[in-house]
């Protein structure tokens, strides 16, 4: 039998659920040796950054999410640019494409997520690419500059075809979305904010197709995007699609195995899986969702490494648990500043909205039974953290709701106890919670 | 009132304690307000804005050079109660955790949350996990803002310039010092 090298950690994933793994680990475990893993060719950047690369805005370098000396620093090995090709969670062995074998004590699944590609005529013509990787950044880049007066259909009019679109009118590509539903970011924002985007969107040039999806990627001789046929037949020439309409979490090396997953690993509150010493995070995850209580996915950045961090601190020997997250976006396209976390939108008559609708503001909270569990706000969005944590923490606001949607909101609208608390370096029991001096 | 003050301090330096014990690494200090004495005057955010201003005359900062430079730190007053508030440098600090670009670190040296303006987007993620919404967009320049301890300064200028000492700075040696004197025992039981 081949003897292979046994890794303490090994972590599938060198994007923010790695990262905040790796660097919890060796908070707790300094010596025991890390390797992170990824078919991406690059030290760890900001994903959300990709738009600004494709823009134009930003170079490489200036995505690192860490400093060029982390890795070393911290005596992460990484392996970047190799696909895992298999996980055998008997022998604790992962296989890469070029057949190499590593053994773990510990594993980390961060493989996050992959766009959603749904069958359609033509979607292997040249010119059609998703939007979620550098890599898918810079393909797209060359193919434009290979163009002149580009045109591009975006399928999907959620965050990252939004995203994509300001990238695009930036370069001067003019820009067709094709939304399915009714209105853009409708997963994110509610019909209010959704329609100032939709404004935005619109003064900037672009066109927004609602209530329609495309059927069909027509292309030319050399194989060449040339345009695309929508479901009522209509006809949209164009030299550029971008396929998202959706991620979906990447489960290809857990698939047949005898891990728990539903539409996404199921993870418990110490972020492992069903499977002992094996964890997950981040997009590929389901874990903890504090507003509908219950697990779910919640593919946003910074639940990926808080969960990374949690299931480090776990797997390097220290007992942590997941305090839960939830949808949360802060989105600036087009110069509309919004911020949205849980629920956008009331899913039905026994949730209650306070909405305050100023000149140059909105602020939204949708309530049940006395506690927050959604909050839109655009304009005036300083100190919207204050709310989100009222409803991470579960606070009852019924008394005070009305005083949270108006302009000079601060902690003073807050009742005595919760302020006092929040001004504390660690939540104060509650007789001492008359302490005069707070650290702040 | 006194007592309270001790548990504060003992609660402080039992956190600065474990850090030392574990990380061998110098502890940070800490802004305090004393509430009972803060009338709410706005003093504190005016020597924020001169102290994070290019220049270094209060004039010219508020009259001559707009837009003003903005506080880090923000007083709130209701009926007779006030107090500022800025970060404080959690011990979990979720703004760095959620920071989309990793502009938001914790210095190893200074032990304080620091923002890299050239990585930071201003894109407010982290302003929205702020639980003391101590982190506040600077619109003009797409950038998030909070308090850094002025940058090293021995004394920072919301204290320095508080005319009732309404909040003052806490080292570990101070509060070492101030509770050893006190209460002998229970930081060694904290630890
Ligand atoms: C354009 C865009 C904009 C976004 N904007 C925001 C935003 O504003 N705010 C926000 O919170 N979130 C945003 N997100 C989402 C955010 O980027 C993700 O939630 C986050 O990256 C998830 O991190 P992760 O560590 O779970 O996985 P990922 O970042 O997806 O990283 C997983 C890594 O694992 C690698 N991998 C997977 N399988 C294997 C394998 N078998 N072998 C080797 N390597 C493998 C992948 O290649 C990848 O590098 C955005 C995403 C995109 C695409």
């Amino acid at each position: 039998m081949k003897k292979t090298e046994r890794i303490k950690y090994l972590i599938i994933g060198n994007s923010a659920g790695g990262i905040g793994a790796a660097e919890a680990i060796r908070e707790v475990d300094k010596n025991g040796t890390i390797i992170i893993v990824s078919d991406e060719p690059y030290p760890a950047y900001s994903r959300p950054l990709i738009s600004d690369y494709l823009s134009g805005k930003r170079s490489i370098e200036k995505m690192n999410y860490r400093p060029f000396d982390f890795y070393e620093k911290n005596s992460i090995s990484t392996i970047l640019g190799e696909k895992v090709n298999r996980v055998d969670f008997k022998n604790n062995t992962v296989t890469f494409s070029n057949g190499h074998i590593l053994t773990w004590e510990k594993l980390l699944i961060a493989t996050g997520g992959t766009p959603i590609v749904p069958p359609m005529d033509g979607k292997e013509a040249r010119g059609v690419f998703t939007f979620t990787t550098l890599g898918d950044a810079r393909a797209i880049d060359e193919y434009l500059n290979q163009k002149t007066g580009a045109n591009a259909v975006v399928i999907g009019g959620g965050l990252i075809g939004v995203s994509v679109t300001e990238s695009l009118l930036k370069r001067g590509v003019k820009v067709s979305i094709i939304e399915m539903k009714d209105r853009v970011l409708n997963i994110i924002l509610d019909e209010i904010t959704s329609a100032m985007e939709d404004k935005a969107i619109r003064a900037s040039g672009a066109e927004i197709i609602t209530g329609h999806t495309v059927t069909k990627i027509n292309s030319n001789s050399r194989g060449e995007v040339e345009s695309v046929t929508l479901d009522d037949g209509k006809t949209i020439p164009c030299s550029i699609v971008i396929i998202s309409i959706g991620i979906r979490p990447r489960l290809e090396l857990v698939q047949n195995s005898e891990i728990k997953i539903n539409r996404g690993i199921v993870v418990n509150m110490h972020m492992e899986t069903s499977i002992p010493n094996v964890y997950a995070c981040g997009d590929a995850a389901e874990a903890y969702d504090f507003i509908y209580r219950e697990n779910r996915l919640t593919p946003i950045w910074p639940n990926a490494y808080l969960g990374g961090r949690i299931a480090g601190l776990n797997m390097s020997g220290k007992t942590a648990e997941y305090p839960g997250g939830t949808a949360l976006n802060a989105i600036k396209y087009f110069g509309v500043y919004i911020v949205s976390a849980g629920m956008a939108a009331s899913p039905d008559s026994t949730y209650e909205e306070v909405v305050a609708n100023g000149e140059s503001s909105y602020k939204k909270l949708i309530l049940k039974e006395g506690f927050i569990t959604g909050m839109v706000f655009s304009g005036d969005v300083d100190r919207a953290g204050i709310i989100y944590n009222l409803m991470k923490d579960r606070l009852y606001v019924n008394s005070f709701k009305n005083d949270l949607v108006t302009e000079n909101f601060g902690l003073l609208s807050l009742p005595e106890k919760i302020w006092r608390n929040r001004l504390a370096t660690s939540p104060l029991e509650s007789d001492s919670s008359k302490s005069s001096v707070s650290p702040c | 009132m006194r007592q309270f003050i001790e548990y504060d301090i003992i609660r402080y330096t039992a956190t600065v304690f474990r850090y030392l014990v574990i990380e061998g690494i110098t502890p940070m200090r800490k802004i305090y307000i004393k509430e009972e004495v803060c009338i709410g005057c706005g003093l504190c955010e005016v020597y924020c804005q001169l102290q994070h201003s290019s220049v270094r005359d209060l004039i010219k900062t508020f009259k001559k050079r707009l837009p003003r430079p903005l506080p880090r730190v923000r007083v709130e007053t209701k009926g007779n109660v006030s107090f500022s508030v800025r970060c404080r440098n959690c011990d979990e600090p979720a703004c760095a955790y959620a920071c989309l670009t990793g502009a938001i670190t914790r210095n190893p040296e200074t032990r304080m949350i620091t923002v890299d303006e050239e990585k930071c987007i201003g894109c407010c993620t982290c302003m929205m996990v702020c639980p003391l919404g101590a982190i506040k967009q600077d619109k003009e320049h797409k950038k998030m803002l909070k308090c850094d301890f002025c940058h090293g300064e021995e004394i920072p200028a919301c204290v320095a310039n508080c005319p009732n000492e309404a909040l003052f700075c806490l080292e570990l040696d101070d509060a070492l010092t101030d509770v050893k004197m006190r209460i002998p025992s229970p930081v060694s039981q904290a630890v």
